[in-house]
């Protein structure tokens, strides 16, 4: 069990938690690769949020081990402390900074010091401004740059929230539901995006649309009930009969 | 870098507003002082305590607004900083009046000798020398915010509770220094005062370098606010407002961009209430009554929350039409109070000066697009020109 560790980006092993007596996770075991990107499926309630949650800190395991780039134990730091370690998190309902432009989301993305006084005597450097510009052009909202967050379209949020992770500069990206409510042009497009950014990262999407996830082409976990139902390809993984019976027989 | 930061701070609205402010600190107290009394314009020195109060009512609500109005901590308790900002430098006053007491104790106040107290309480030294109770203006107010902001924040007290909770500390400590024997005076307060840094407080050329004093703070903390909401900072304290869990995310501490701005806003409060003082001639526990922070509220948001100058607006028109209307009429001065935070609530949800921001900007679009639409015309119209 241990020999695996060292060499994995994120590492979770019999993770269990519960709500009220719920079994939202049931001990859970997976393992992502650097450079990996895998797509999670599974119906409503099988704990994909959960896990994201127990990942990025926001909730704490009852049992069981989570462990980023072989040895460092995520379920004993906050998720400020995760998000500088390297984890991004996207969140299912599009979260951006409304009331900021789309160019100032992207700096407070930015990877730099994170406190305080670091944040009141900022200043913008041409290396910060190359960079965000890269990103702009990367997420496809160069020209909407000086506009509000706001007014931006569902599809373009999105967008925005996955420049933000990438302005992080994350080694692993958790990505729920990217394609919800988009329309089919943008989810193919979403689809180049994320196959773009994972040539250089870890991305684990959470998804539901398996015409999406059949055009990503990545290897799948289904979850069902809080643990791992079936691995593997897309084929393999909606040929296997406990995955019809469990979510998409449904 | 800090010369960046201040640069930062301006733009042509703070720029305007503190030339005002400083402008008003300069003219008031010239027609208080160099015009006779008889003299149409002439000032009357009542009017300059009254006018100096509005100016440390609007530092308060500036200050209150930096957590609200940026941050979205609704403080309910933002008078208690104000309140123990004011007794710090009532307590310096106090001292000032030596053997000048009714009971002529050269080291005693007042009312000390009245409960009789044999020696001064350890916390009473050091307020005879004007810089260390300066210093406990913002050190007192800053202390809590930082202890209860510390402790609120990191457990992630968040909306309607904190607020809660903010009202319970100015009212536990409303109580606290009701008792007599907490060494504040009790019921009574401090008053009497005799006077600042050896000038008489009562004299006209104190109270107009009183109100100058205030109109100073407050151009100096609008500069200061504005470089901060300006910064990078300020515009994080804007996205945990919107969106605190993403802020979280993206690997900010959440709790110490909050503590920051609580106790910088406190410390604010603290040095609006010092300059109250002297200016009112007295500081007692009502200064901490639960209605007070409620209307340092109203004034934000009747002015407008996440704008700077809107606070300051709203303070000192709300406190004009209070000074105006409880003269007039003093029994419905509360119920135009509630009626006026209503009506703002529901038509100007975002005070007189947001909405004012809000429609400029749309005049400005609108104009953009008309701009727009004749290039168009024009555009369209060249080939049949050309024809």
């Amino acid at each position: 069990m241990n020999d695996k560790k060292p060499t994995s980006l994120l590492y979770l092993d019999g993770v269990s938690v519960s709500f009220d007596g719920f079994k939202a996770l049931n001990s859970l075991s997976f393992v992502i690769e650097p450079g990996e990107l895998r797509a999670i499926i599974g119906p409503n309630g099988a704990g994909k949020t959960t896990m994201m949650d127990i990942i990025t800190g926001k909730t704490r395991p009852d049992s069981g081990d989570v462990f980023f780039k072989g040895d460092i134990d995520l379920t004993r730091r906050d998720e400020a402390e995760i998000a500088q370690l390297g984890i991004g998190r996207k969140f299912q309902k599009p979260t951006v900074f409304e009331s900021h432009t789309v160019w100032d989301n992207l700096e407070l993305a930015l990877n730099r010091r994170r406190g305080v006084f670091a944040a009141l005597f900022y200043r913008m450097t041409a290396e910060d401004e190359a960079r965000i510009e890269e990103i702009l052009s990367t997420v496809r909202l160069s020209n909407r740059r000086n506009d509000l967050a706001a007014s931006l379209s569902h599809g373009q949020k999105q967008w925005l929230e996955i420049g933000m992770l990438l302005a992080q500069e994350p080694e692993l990206l958790l990505v729920d539901e990217p394609v919800a409510g988009m329309t089919d042009a943008e989810t193919a497009e979403t689809a180049l995006l994320l196959k773009e950014i994972a040539r250089t990262r870890s991305v684990v999407v959470v998804e539901h649309d398996m015409g999406f996830i059949r055009e990503l082409g990545v290897k799948v976990t289904c979850l069902a009930e809080g643990s791992v139902l079936a691995e593997g390809s897309i084929d393999f993984v909606s040929a296997d009969q406990k995955v019809i019976e469990n979510y998409l027989g449904r | 870098m800090i010369t960046s930061f201040l640069l930062k701070s301006f733009d042509r609205t703070v720029i305007v507003a503190v030339g005002i402010i400083l402008g008003l600190g300069l003219l008031i107290p010239a027609l208080n002082l160099l015009t006779a009394p008889d003299h149409p314009l002439h000032v009357p020195t009542y009017l300059v305590s009254l006018f100096g109060k509005y100016l440390t009512y609007a530092l308060l609500a500036l200050a209150l607004d930096l957590v609200w109005g940026f941050c979205g901590i609704l403080s309910l308790g933002h008078a208690a900083f104000f309140a123990l900002g004011g007794y710090a430098m009532g307590m310096y006053l106090m001292r000032q009046i030596g053997a000048r007491g009714s009971y002529g104790n050269p080291l005693l106040p007042d009312f000390m000798v009245f409960l009789n107290w044999k020696e001064l309480p350890w916390f009473w030294y050091g307020f005879d020398m004007f810089w260390f109770a300066a210093l406990m203006v913002v050190l007192v107010p800053g202390l809590l915010a930082f202890v209860f902001g510390w402790f609120a924040f990191r457990s992630r007290v968040n909306g309607v509770y904190l607020s809660i909770i903010t009202q319970a500390m100015t009212f536990a400590l409303l109580l606290a220094f009701f008792r007599n024997d907490m060494g504040f005076g009790g019921n009574n307060g401090l008053t009497d005062f005799k006077d600042i840094l050896g000038f008489n407080i009562q004299a006209d050329g104190t109270r107009a370098a009183l109100f100058a004093a205030s109109a100073v703070a407050l151009a100096a903390a609008l500069v200061m606010t504005s470089g901060m909401v300006r910064s990078k900072y300020g515009k994080i304290l804007v996205g945990v407002r919107d969106a605190e869990s993403r802020t979280r995310f993206l690997g900010y501490r959440v709790e110490h961009f909050k503590l920051f701005a609580f106790t910088v806003s406190a410390m604010m409060a603290g040095v609006a209430g010092a300059l109250y003082v002297p200016q009112v001639g007295i500081i007692n526990p009502g200064e901490f009554e639960p209605g007070n922070s409620i209307e340092v509220v109203i004034w934000t948001a009747v002015g407008g929350r996440g704008t700077l100058i809107g606070p300051i607006i709203g303070a000192i028109l709300v406190n004009g039409g209070k000074s105006i209307f409880t003269a007039a009429f003093p029994e419905f001065w509360l119920f135009a109070l509630g009626g006026l935070f209503v009506l703002v609530t529901l038509f100007l949800p975002r005070g007189i000066v947001g909405t004012a921001q809000a429609w400029r900007a749309k005049r400005k679009e609108y104009r953009k697009a008309a701009d727009d639409e004749a290039v168009k015309g024009m555009a369209a119209a060249e080939p049949l020109a050309a024809e």
